[in-house]
């Protein structure tokens, strides 16, 4: 079909594709306002040991008696038994999770969808644009990159937030940087912490000198971000080829079954949620598609 | 002895009342039974319509009713004959047998501070479906490409659709809402079937679709058709194909579509359209779902329910912070361009058999045929 970023995860469990396996919540981490990551572990040691995902990609986490969400891994992908998920309380199930403790199960099945091209772009430089909770599943990709670090040419991070409470992972960044991540960090409303910049995210390809022919563009955000990221990329003559995007819609499966997250001629759970821009350009942008 | 069972693919004919006969073999088989049925209401004038149901003996079809059929329109007549399936398709379709509108996928129990899923031991039915047209049997195929291509497949329609069997019939009376022909669907049934039906004045004749088909013509008295009854047959046929009540011209509707996402049809069609979803649910290939959690009132347990939703739903487009399609034009353009583009990319084939349950069953009349011909004049 369209992306050919990375063909479907072929279905890990053995049983029906809906079932949600028990995990425990290991250890809860709060990140930003009213945002935590969690990690997870599946309560069957032959699950734990065989688990594995890529960057980019999701599971369906769930809650008895409340339902089904998709969330994207936010942890190590090299770092296997552990799945590490960035969550924001935003709706009836985000908000149940908020009451978890460690020790507590949830329902995991997984992982599901596309992953960001990071074995295609060795060589390249990477430049990771992204707002808010939309740096939790470009996390898997930094962790890789830094794991790996020879295998990538200059790494940026340009990262937005609505205000600097609102920012994810802050205590990693010196780590990163120490290997070579470029940070570029800015918020829409500063508060009198706030030294950096103030202002929108796609504002920050202005701070950069790229190299159009050799750098990728992974984004993930509001779309109205991936709007203008996309804009400022194109306008620096980056090929829309070398443009990836992932992208969010209503999933009740994440399986193909459901249709809810169609997006013109995909299926954002099976060809996505990570396209090459190439791809999905012609669909893009279209008001309320 | 003799071989007293036709072949596959051989033509045969039997008496009417031999359908009952086949009914017969089918339920000693194991099948239960669905097919037409008139509705309870019919007595009242201007209700009723005709509906799939469980059914137990030819009784039960809707013998010498038909059906009238326009935009927003339905009207159960009786006809001045007896014919057995002598209406169009009602407001029902098969997919309710295979993909039920709600359907338990499991049941998920608390137990010491985890859970344990529970497959809902369901002994799928076995379906013998009778009077499937060619445009139903054509969405079958389409609902099969759905479900069972994988990478996952839906193994709740697999267990049902494995043992279903399909008794079809050809149309000889399109409807006026038919377009069959211009989807390429009907009005002739194509494979899929295990015995096909077309009737005539006073017999049927049997097509043999498939082994299984074969089999069950054991227990039925049946002679090899005549010249003269496959020639009454191809005319009634060919007559059909002519005697569509729309057409739809579906030349390089894809591209069509997809370069007029912005054209302004989509915001007259918005003012008419209700947002009812009437039309995603009488269709006999959409497929769209939701899950509920039915929790047990102390908790201890909980229910994972699949229930039919559609892309004219509220929260169907729902993510945090607002709704991806949040007006009706975005919501009907959605289901068009599915429809007719889209499903195309995603399955390889048109989403629409031209049965017209959509513009039957739109309280306000919205007519797809006319809706893609309204974006193609303006191109």
């Amino acid at each position: 079909m369209l992306n050919t970023i990375t063909a479907p995860t072929t279905p890990l469990f053995d049983t029906p594709p809906m079932f949600a396996h028990p995990a425990r919540v290991t250890a809860i981490k709060d990140e930003a306002y009213a945002t935590a990551t969690y990690e997870i572990e599946f309560e069957d040691d032959d699950l734990k040991q065989h688990y594995a995902f890529r960057a980019g990609q999701f599971n369906m986490v769930y809650l008895p008696n409340i339902g089904e969400v998709p969330i994207s891994l936010s942890s190590d992908p090299a770092k296997t038994g552990v799945m590490g998920h960035t969550i924001r309380y935003a709706g009836n199930v985000t908000r149940a999770i908020s009451r978890l403790r460690v020790g507590d199960t949830v329902g995991i099945r997984g992982p599901y969808g596309t992953a960001w091209p990071l074995e295609r772009i060795h060589g390249n430089d990477v430049c990771i644009v992204t707002g808010g909770i939309g740096l939790a599943p470009l996390r898997p990709v930094i962790y890789h990159i830094i794991n790996n670090r020879s295998d990538y040419g200059r790494v940026y991070l340009l990262y937005g937030a609505r205000t600097p409470i609102d920012m994810l992972y802050t205590e990693q960044f010196e780590d990163w940087e120490a290997h070579g991540i470029e940070i570029h960090q800015t918020v829409d409303r500063a508060d009198e912490s706030w030294k950096g910049h103030v202002g929108v995210v796609p504002m920050m390809f202005y701070h950069l000198r790229l190299n159009p022919k050799k750098t990728t563009v992974l984004t993930c955000g509001p779309e109205i971000m991936i709007h203008f990221v996309i804009f400022e990329a194109l306008a620096r003559r980056i090929p829309k080829e070398q443009i990836y995007v992932s992208m969010e819609r209503n999933m009740k499966c994440g399986i193909g079954l459901c249709g809810h997250c169609q997006f013109g001629p995909t299926f954002v759970c099976k060809e996505g949620p990570v396209f090459a821009y190439a791809a999905i350009e012609p669909f893009f942008g279209v008001e309320d598609f | 002895m003799p071989d007293l069972t036709p072949d596959i693919g051989a033509f045969v004919s039997i008496e009417k009342n031999e359908l009952q006969c086949i009914f017969d073999a089918l339920k000693k088989d194991g099948y239960t039974l669905a097919g037409p049925t008139v509705s309870n209401n019919a007595s009242t004038p201007g209700e009723g319509a005709i509906v799939y149901d469980e059914i137990e003996t030819v009784e039960d079809l809707p013998i010498g009713w038909t059906d009238v059929q326009g935009p927003g329109s339905y009207q159960l007549q009786r006809r001045n004959d007896n014919a057995y399936f002598g209406y169009v398709v009602g407001p029902q379709s098969w997919k309710k047998f295979l993909f039920p509108p709600q359907a338990t996928l499991m049941t998920v129990r608390r137990e010491n501070g985890s859970f344990v899923v529970e497959s809902q031991a369901e002994d799928a039915p076995r379906y013998a479906l009778i009077g499937v047209r060619g445009c139903e049997l054509h969405a079958l195929l389409i609902q099969d490409h759905v479900f069972l291509n994988g990478p996952y497949i839906d193994t709740h329609y697999k267990a049902r659709r494995e043992q279903t069997f399909v008794l079809a019939v050809n149309c000889t009376e399109p409807g006026g809402t038919c377009f069959c022909t211009s989807m390429g669907t009907g009005p002739k049934v194509g494979p899929g079937f295990d015995l096909a039906l077309t009737e005539l004045d006073d017999i049927f004749i049997v097509e043999i679709g498939s082994e299984v088909g074969r089999m069950v013509m054991r227990s039925v008295k049946w002679r090899p058709s005549g010249a003269f009854e496959l020639q009454t047959k191809r005319t009634a046929l060919a007559e059909a194909t002519k005697s569509m009540g729309r057409t739809l011209e579906t030349s390089d509707l894809p591209n069509l579509l997809y370069q007029n996402l912005d054209h302004p049809f989509w915001r007259e069609v918005g003012e008419r359209c209700l947002s009812c979803a009437n039309c995603t649910m009488v269709c006999p290939t959409c497929f769209c779902s939701d899950i509920l959690e039915v929790s047990e009132l102390g908790g201890a347990a909980s229910e994972r329910v699949r229930v039919w939703d559609s892309c004219f739903s509220m929260n169907y487009s729902h993510v945090h912070g607002g709704n991806i399609r949040p007006r009706t034009k975005s919501r009907y353009r959605q289901w068009l361009t599915h429809k007719f583009a889209s499903w195309i990319d995603q399955f390889g084939e048109s989403g629409c058999v031209g049965c017209g349950r959509c513009i039957t069953w739109c309280p306000v009349g919205i007519d797809v045929t006319e809706s893609i011909d309204a974006i193609r004049e303006e191109v």
